[in-house]
Order: structure tokens, then sequence, then C-alpha cells
């Protein structure tokens, strides 16, 4: 019994130390792997922003592409991307809620739904060269949508679909169960619990699903190249709003575009060293409005979290 | 035993106002159920609101409730005892159905509502007519994460009112009803989360209340609340009584003496004994009840 006699304070100081100093190599290798990351992430924001400084102006922004390097902009880009985002999230957001809330609330539990489940995961896994090929026989050639932008807009909902149905997911599921009875206990019917209590209490989480997946294809290049992205643009769609009756034209749905990851890929492989600089204007200016995105869905998630504490 | 306990349809008063406390009239004019056993006055002095008529239920292949007979006494409160898991919340759930929300659920028996005799748990009832008569206050409060007022009226807009007037007076209504009206009468539009425990708890069966249900389930209401919450909402309790039918469940026997007329012990998902509340705790004809109530087990 000796062997197994109470340690003296001595001992257990002596042990307690050496756990601690473990303790303190681990805290130190984790800072290290995370701030490697982030340094990495912020060298090459700094290398582009150093890079692409000199044309950082108003004419970049509202300039359209140009075989003179000094005289070419963003401007085609710039728009073509925001309205394919537009288009993007139009379709992506009501879509893919509505999935989730069927797969959610209403499908029942059994090997099918399973199935489907098990794929939607799955989808989130799959190359985006393979939805730009989908997109092509699909939109371009069966129903004769056109290297257009509603394609384009299409094809990137589908890419996110996976990932704003997932989010969507956890957001719903996040609303405790308490809450669907009470209002299942006032007689409410599952339609009505979905849209007066479960949705509006989960749009954070929906809203911060959406726009991760748009972060996500703000920068997806294989996919709208597929399509038949112009790289060459000399001018803008047709306005979506017009002079005369009913104001509105959707005619710009149908007009080629450019985006801002195919415009950098252009410069890039240019020889000419002055179109780098544009490159690297232009990704810096990408990446600036990803950073912006997620700063929106942080700012979203945060707002509601506050309104909304269980 | 089983007459006893569930008087024949026909001899129930009709409930005409839900908020008239007019028990005491009824007691005297109920002819046939004059036919009862001494230990079983009080099941006398009133009429039926509910019988439970050999009520089973499965959650898939476990059988949770077993041949349950039960009458609830309108305009009382009938507790339900037992230790965990005899099936007491399980019982109280089968009467606004709430195991319909789960998948592979039975019933099986009647839960005969007076006085239009409709089975709650009937397979042709829609679940969701029976919890629009039958109210719940569950176990943890659950405002809706929206206003104080919102909370209130969220069942009447269910029910189609939209005239801003009638809802606002009927919101007040119920408010007072559940004792929390000069409490948030200044912050109706301030979100209910901003309450305190024991005052979700009173928003919540002022929430119940406005629809006016026939019957408030109870499921352990005070169980998340400090003891001078819980005081305030047994006082409620009691009061409410002159206008709903309560039925309550509760895993303190204080408790049940204190806000119950009739008190049901349960054990193992059957019924074990039913009686006046005084004589379950002074003098109960079971053994069983007599060990749960002095402590010897659950």
């Amino acid at each position: 019994m000796a062997a197994t006699a109470a340690l003296t304070l001595q001992e257990i100081r002596r042990g307690l130390a050496w756990r601690k100093q473990l303790d303190k190599v681990f805290i130190l290798l984790g800072l290290l792997v995370m701030l490697g990351c982030l340094a990495i992430l912020a060298i090459l924001f700094i290398d582009l922003v150093m890079q692409g400084s000199a044309r950082f102006n108003w004419d970049f922004l509202s300039s359209f592409p140009s075989r003179k390097a000094e005289r070419a902009g963003i401007l085609s880009a710039a728009v073509g991307t925001s309205l394919i985002m537009v288009v993007t999230a139009l379709v992506a957001l009501p879509v893919g809620v509505a999935a989730a809330i069927y797969l959610e609330e209403y499908a029942p539990k059994n090997w099918f739904t399973g199935i489907i489940e098990i794929n939607v995961t799955n989808l989130a896994g799959v190359p985006s060269i393979v939805y730009g090929l989908l997109a092509l026989g699909l939109f371009v050639y069966q129903f004769n949508l056109g290297q257009s932008i509603l394609t384009a807009g299409l094809t990137l909902a589908l890419l996110i679909l996976p990932i704003v149905i997932v989010a969507t997911r956890e957001a719903l599921r996040a609303v405790p169960k308490a809450i669907r009875e009470a209002a299942y206990g006032l007689g409410a019917t599952r339609w009505e619990v979905t849209k007066d209590h479960v949705l509006p209490y989960s749009t954070g989480g929906i809203l911060t699903g959406l726009i991760l997946g748009l972060s996500r294809a703000i920068g997806e290049t294989a996919p709208i190249i597929t399509i038949g992205a112009l790289s060459f643009i000399a001018f803008l769609p047709p306005s979506p709003v017009t002079g005369e009756f009913p104001f509105l034209s959707l005619e710009w749905l149908k007009s080629g575009f450019t985006a801002m990851p195919i415009q950098i890929f252009n410069w890039v492989s240019r020889p000419d060293q002055a179109f780098q600089v544009n490159a690297a204007a232009a990704s810096a200016i990408l990446l600036m409005m990803t950073l912006a995105m997620n700063g929106v869905a942080i700012w979203i998630r945060y707002r509601f979290r506050k309104k909304i504490n269980w | 035993m089983d007459t006893l306990l569930n008087p024949p349809a026909e001899t129930q008063h009709r409930k005409v106002v839900p908020m008239q406390g007019d028990t005491g009239a009824q007691k005297t004019d109920s002819p046939s159920l004059s036919i009862v056993l001494e230990d079983r006055k009080a099941a006398r002095a009133n009429p039926a609101k509910a019988n439970a008529e050999k009520l089973s239920f499965w959650y898939g292949t476990n059988q949770a409730l077993k041949n349950i007979n039960l009458v609830i006494p309108e305009n009382q409160v009938t507790a339900l005892i037992g230790p965990s898991g005899c099936g007491k919340s399980t019982f109280l759930r089968c009467f606004n159905r709430m195991h319909d929300l789960q998948p592979d659920t039975r019933y099986e028996g009647a839960i005969h509502l007076r006085p239009d005799n409709v089975n709650l748990v009937g397979r042709d009832i829609d679940p969701i007519e029976v919890r629009m008569r039958i109210g719940m206050v569950f176990q943890k409060p659950n405002p809706f994460p929206k206003t104080v007022f919102e909370n209130v009226a969220y069942g009447l807009r269910l029910r189609g009112v939209r005239n801003r007037s009638e809802l606002a007076e009927r919101v007040e209504q119920a408010l007072r009803g559940a004792a929390i009206w000069d409490e948030v009468k200044d912050r109706l539009n301030d979100s209910a989360l901003a309450l305190s425990g024991g005052q979700m708890q009173r928003l919540c069966i002022a929430r119940a209340l406005a629809t006016e249900p026939e019957i408030l389930l109870f499921d352990e209401p005070t169980s998340a609340l400090d003891p001078i919450a819980t005081a305030k909402i047994e006082e409620l309790i009691t009061e409410l009584r002159q206008r709903v039918t309560v039925l309550i469940v509760t895993h303190n026997m204080q408790q049940a003496a204190r806000v119950s007329d009739f008190t049901a012990f349960m054990y193992l998902g059957e019924l074990v004994e039913v009686d006046a509340t005084s004589k379950i705790f002074t003098n109960p004809s079971k053994k069983a009840t007599e060990d749960y109530i002095t402590g010897r087990y659950g």
C-alpha cells in the first residue's frame, strides 16, 4: 500500500508545474499557427494593395477595359459581378430557404430524406467547374438562355445552394422546441409556426449563410468561364430602370457580361507589366468586396443575436 | 368505479359562458350525480369538464399510459402528481394533442370533452382544433421574442381577430386575468424577453387565457421559478378556476396541496388514485399513494 500513498505537497506542486508548462506550450503553438495563417493573408493583401496602388483612383473604377493598361478600368467587370450577385441572391435565397424549410420542418424522417440530406451536403463539395459544365449544357444550350448574366447568376446560385440550405437548416434548428410548442399550443398550423415564428427568429442565421455563400460565389472563375463570360466588354448591360412604362426592364438579364475574376485573369495573362498592376488593383478590390460582405454577415448576426437571446 | 369516475354524458351541465363562475348554482341540481360513494363526495360537487376513458398511449412500442380513467371536474383545479417518468406529463399532453407533433405515437381510448362530447384523442378530430379549445402553459416560460402585446395577441390573430380595438381590449383582459397588467401596461411594446422569469410565465398564462380556452393545462409551471414568483403563479392558478378548468402537473406535492381541489396520483403509467386533495394528502386509500406522499419513493 505504500506505493499508492498520498502524494506529498511537494510532489503535487512539481507535477502541477510541469502540467501547466504543457498548457503554455499548447497555447503558444495554437497562437503561432493562427497568426501564421492571418499573416499570410495580410501579406497577400498588402502586397496586392502596394502593387496596385498606382491604379486606385476613380478612373480605374469608372473606365471600361482598354488595350492601354493605364486607361483600362474595371467598370464593366464590377457592374457585371454586382448584377450576377443580385441574380444569384434572388434565386438562391428563396430556393435554398424553401428547400431547408421542407427538409427541416416537413420532410418525414425516412431513408429517402436521409439520401437527400447526404446529397445536399455532398453537393457543397462538387468542383465548381462541374457546375459550369452543367450550366453550359442546361441553361445555355437546352434552355437557350445564352451566355448571359441570367445564366451566370443561375449557375452561381446552384453552386451556393448547398451552403444556403445547410446554413438555413442550422438556423431553423436553433429555434428552441419550446417556442414551436408555444405556437402549436395556441392552435397554429405548421405553416403558421414557420412563417410567424421559426423564419423570423432565424433570419439572422439565414442571411449570414446567404452572404457567406455569395462571398464564395463572387470569386468563382471556372464556372463563368465555362458558360462563356466575355473577357473584353466596353459597354454596360441595359439599365434595369427605363424612362418609359413600365419603367423596369429585364433586358439586362440577357446581356453578355464579364466579371471581376475574369477581368483579373485576363490581365494577369498579359505579358505587359503594366497590366499586372491593374490585376493587383482589381484583386485588392475584389478582396475588399469579399471582406465587406463578410463584415455585413457578422454585423447581421450580431444584431439579431442581440435582439433574440433564448 | 368506472361509473363513479365517469358519470354519463347527459347528466353534465352545459357551460354556457366560460367566464361565469356559477358552478355553485350547478352543484345542487345534478340529479344522477347524487349516487356517489361517500368518499367521492368531491367528485359529486362539480360536473365533469373532461372525461378520460380507458386512455392508453404509446411512444412507438413503449406504452406510456395504461388504461386511464379520470374525470376532470369543471372549474376546479386537478393536480397530477407522481414520480418522474410516471406519465403525468404524457397524460397532460394528450389533452391538447401535443404528442401528434412527434412521429410514431398512438392513442387508444378516449378523452371526452363536455359539453359537446367530442373525443379529444379521436382520429377523426384535427389536433389543431383541439389546441384551439385547450390552452397550455409550459414548464419553462416560453414567450415569443416579440413584444408583450404581440405575445398575447397571437392566439387571437390565429383566430382571425383583426380589429385593433378588439385586440387591445382582449389583450388587456387577458393580462389582467393573469395578474400581470399593472406590471406591463406601460411596456406593451417592449420585448417580452425583457421581463423577469415569473413575469414571463404569467405572460404565457395571459397568452393562453386570451383565447378563452375551455381547459388550461399547466406542465410544471413553476419548476423554473424562484419561490416568490412561484407563490404568485400559485395564487393565480387558484383564482383561475373561476373562469377555466385547470389541469396541472406538478413535481411539488406542497404545490398540489396548495392549489388543487382534486389530486390524481400516477405511477408507472397508471392512475393509482384520484380524490379530493384534502383526502389524498391526509387519508389516501392506496398504500402506493401514501408511500409517495410521505416521501418513501420518487
